[in-house]
């Protein structure tokens, strides 16, 4: 850790959250050190939902980090999770994405799990007609793959590998809690779909990405065009007290012409272009306020997202210094009418690789990376909105953008 | 009409469907659906299990013309193409709703700066009939790819 810590200080970073360097994208020891104090340290990781295990003995396989997980239902009904290691040589416990079974047996050597992910037993322990086999003192209790602790909050099951992680809830904050409990509360899961988009960038300009208020209505012409969002709605976006999650919010659109990007002379506007089938922006009503889009973020890699009535969370698994893994679980809920289950279907068409919003979002972060290949001392400029951190009434900000910064420097170290 | 012609009908169908895409016609893409045809990609997965979103989920052949017009007008992605390689179909009955197909294809994309990559493979499940015209055209085509993985973004259909 301190050759870590001795590389990762050598390197430059102004006071402040309104710069980012470069190479905060671009460095193999930054991608260790993020495992290691990020990842593996006092966070909550989403590791999958709790519909994904009805029943005892099923599990799904999921990343913290670089880190491969098992988690699963054991005999009690209680979540666990466990790293997918194999105590012995190191091998994956779990070759498949889920499935259900009454304990797990690593394909290598056959040292059987049980659902916890303790260790049970060691093929030919006593050895073969009284020859080789483990030592008589080998204790199984002291061997065995490293243990998450879990917590499930409203249907999403989060964990953590570090005993100083707070409660969830006080860790997310009430604010961002609330907001989560707005899209998912009292209401059993469903999965309608599952995507994985392949990123061409780090991790954390995903992350950026999601949290930039700014951005939306002026990369995502689509929605401009349609009234989904323009930054002249209302809105704005929450920040936690630690910078870490966030939520931003879109407000049904005000009835009118809206000049301000006409103004601008902005390429986001465009009043010629309108729908053949306007009814995939046919919204139902669903939760009972104003709010049209709400992205939410929990720090460090999670996203749940309400786009109408396209509901998805999204998981941030990186992949290598330049590669991202988004892993999109779109959901619906069991007590949906076919009327509205057809909206979220329809819906589903702005996000997702496909998506006509997220698309984008897709390919822009392997644009930042392209163009920062030879910038690692140069600095990005994060000042929109002003220098804070803060919740704030617009989204015309980069508020949450620095809130990432905030806490991940502060986990860092840096 | 026996399988033969069934066949050789189907198989005009999906070359012009390949070309539509792959010589930058996509204006004329959405005219192989009928009025109320269906289109959706998903992956072997979500349709083994049986969940029923897709990455492009559309019941009209006015939204396939809304989706060629985002990509004209409005979404940014970097300059790219396809080759679509399509297999023989394989029939899979039929009945008054029309014929029933699954047809392998491949889907090669090549960006702008030259690098090629094989994007997509997967099995199209159709269901074709005539229209009013006499023309065989897609009720439903269902694009299932064999991977669940999609690079950076599907901007063109598959």
């Amino acid at each position: 850790m301190d050759a870590m810590t001795d590389r990762l200080s050598a390197r430059l970073w102004p006071e402040g959250l309104t710069r980012v360097p470069y190479w905060v994208y671009a460095e193999q020891d930054v991608l260790a050190a993020e495992q290691k104090r990020v990842f593996e340290g006092p966070v909550w990781n989403f590791l999958c939902l709790d519909v994904e295990l009805p029943n005892i003995g099923d599990y799904r396989t999921t990343f913290v980090g670089s880190m491969p997980v098992v988690v699963a239902r054991a005999e009690d009904g209680a979540v666990c999770a466990f790293e997918n290691r194999c105590a012995h040589r190191g091998a994956l416990i779990c070759l498949d994405d889920g499935g259900s079974g009454k304990d797990f047996q690593c394909v290598y050597h056959s040292w059987r799990y049980d659902l916890r992910g303790n260790l049970r037993s060691i093929a030919f322990r006593h050895g073969v007609n009284g020859q080789g086999g483990m030592p008589a003192d080998f204790d199984m209790a002291q061997h065995g793959p490293r243990k998450l602790r879990v917590t499930t909050y409203c249907g999403l099951v989060f964990g953590t590998l570090s005993e100083q992680t707070p409660d969830f809830e006080n860790w997310l904050g009430g604010d961002v809690a609330g907001r989560v409990r707005r899209v998912l509360g009292n209401r059993r899961l469903e999965i309608i779909g599952r995507f994985t988009q392949a990123l061409p960038n780090n991790w954390k300009l995903y992350l950026e990405n999601v949290r930039d208020t700014y951005h939306a209505s002026l990369l995502h012409l689509f929605l401009t065009t349609f009234r989904i969002t323009r930054l002249s709605q209302g809105g704005g976006v929450m920040v936690s007290e630690s910078g870490a999650h966030h939520a931003s919010t879109t407000l049904v659109p005000m009835q009118g012409t809206d000049t301000s990007y006409t103004s601008q002379q902005l390429r986001s506007d465009n009043e010629e272009f309108r729908l053949a089938d306007p009814s995939i922006l046919r919204m139902h009503d669903e939760f009972h306020d104003n709010i049209q889009l709400q992205i939410l973020s929990i720090f460090p890699a999670f996203v749940l997202q309400q786009v109408q009535n396209a509901v998805a969370v999204r998981q941030i698994v990186p992949r290598g210094v330049d590669q991202t893994d988004l892993n999109w679980i779109y959901l619906g809920f069991t007590d949906d009418t076919p009327e509205l289950r057809m909206h979220r279907l329809k819906q589903c068409n702005l996000v997702g690789p496909a998506g006509y919003v997220s698309m984008e979002d897709g390919a822009v972060g392997g644009f930042v990376q392209r163009g920062i290949a030879a910038a690692a001392d140069e600095l990005s400029v994060v000042e929109m909105g002003g220098a804070g951190a803060e919740t704030q009434a617009t989204r015309a900000t980069e508020a949450s953008v620095r809130g990432f910064w905030k806490a991940y420097r502060a986990h860092m170290g840096l | 009409m026996n399988d033969a012609e069934t066949l050789f009908r189907l198989a005009a169908l999906n070359t012009e469907y390949a070309s539509c895409i792959d010589a930058d016609r996509l204006e004329e893409w959405p005219g192989l659906f009928l009025e109320d045809g269906r289109y959706r990609i998903t992956t072997a997965d979500n349709y083994r299990r049986g969940y029923a979103a897709g990455i492009i989920y559309a019941d009209s052949r006015a939204m396939l013309s809304d989706r060629v017009a985002s990509l004209r007008e409005a979404n940014i992605y970097e300059r790219q193409s396809y080759r679509h390689i399509v297999g023989m179909p394989a029939l899979r009955g039929g009945d008054a709703a029309g014929i029933a197909a699954e047809t392998p294809f491949l889907v090669v994309r090549t960006m702008r700066d030259g690098r090629m990559d094989l994007f997509a493979t997967g099995v199209y499940l159709d269901r074709a009939q005539d229209d009013a015209d006499g023309r065989l055209r897609f009720a439903e085509r269902i694009v299932v790819c064999d991977s669940s993985r999609f690079d950076t973004l599907v901007a063109i259909p598959l």
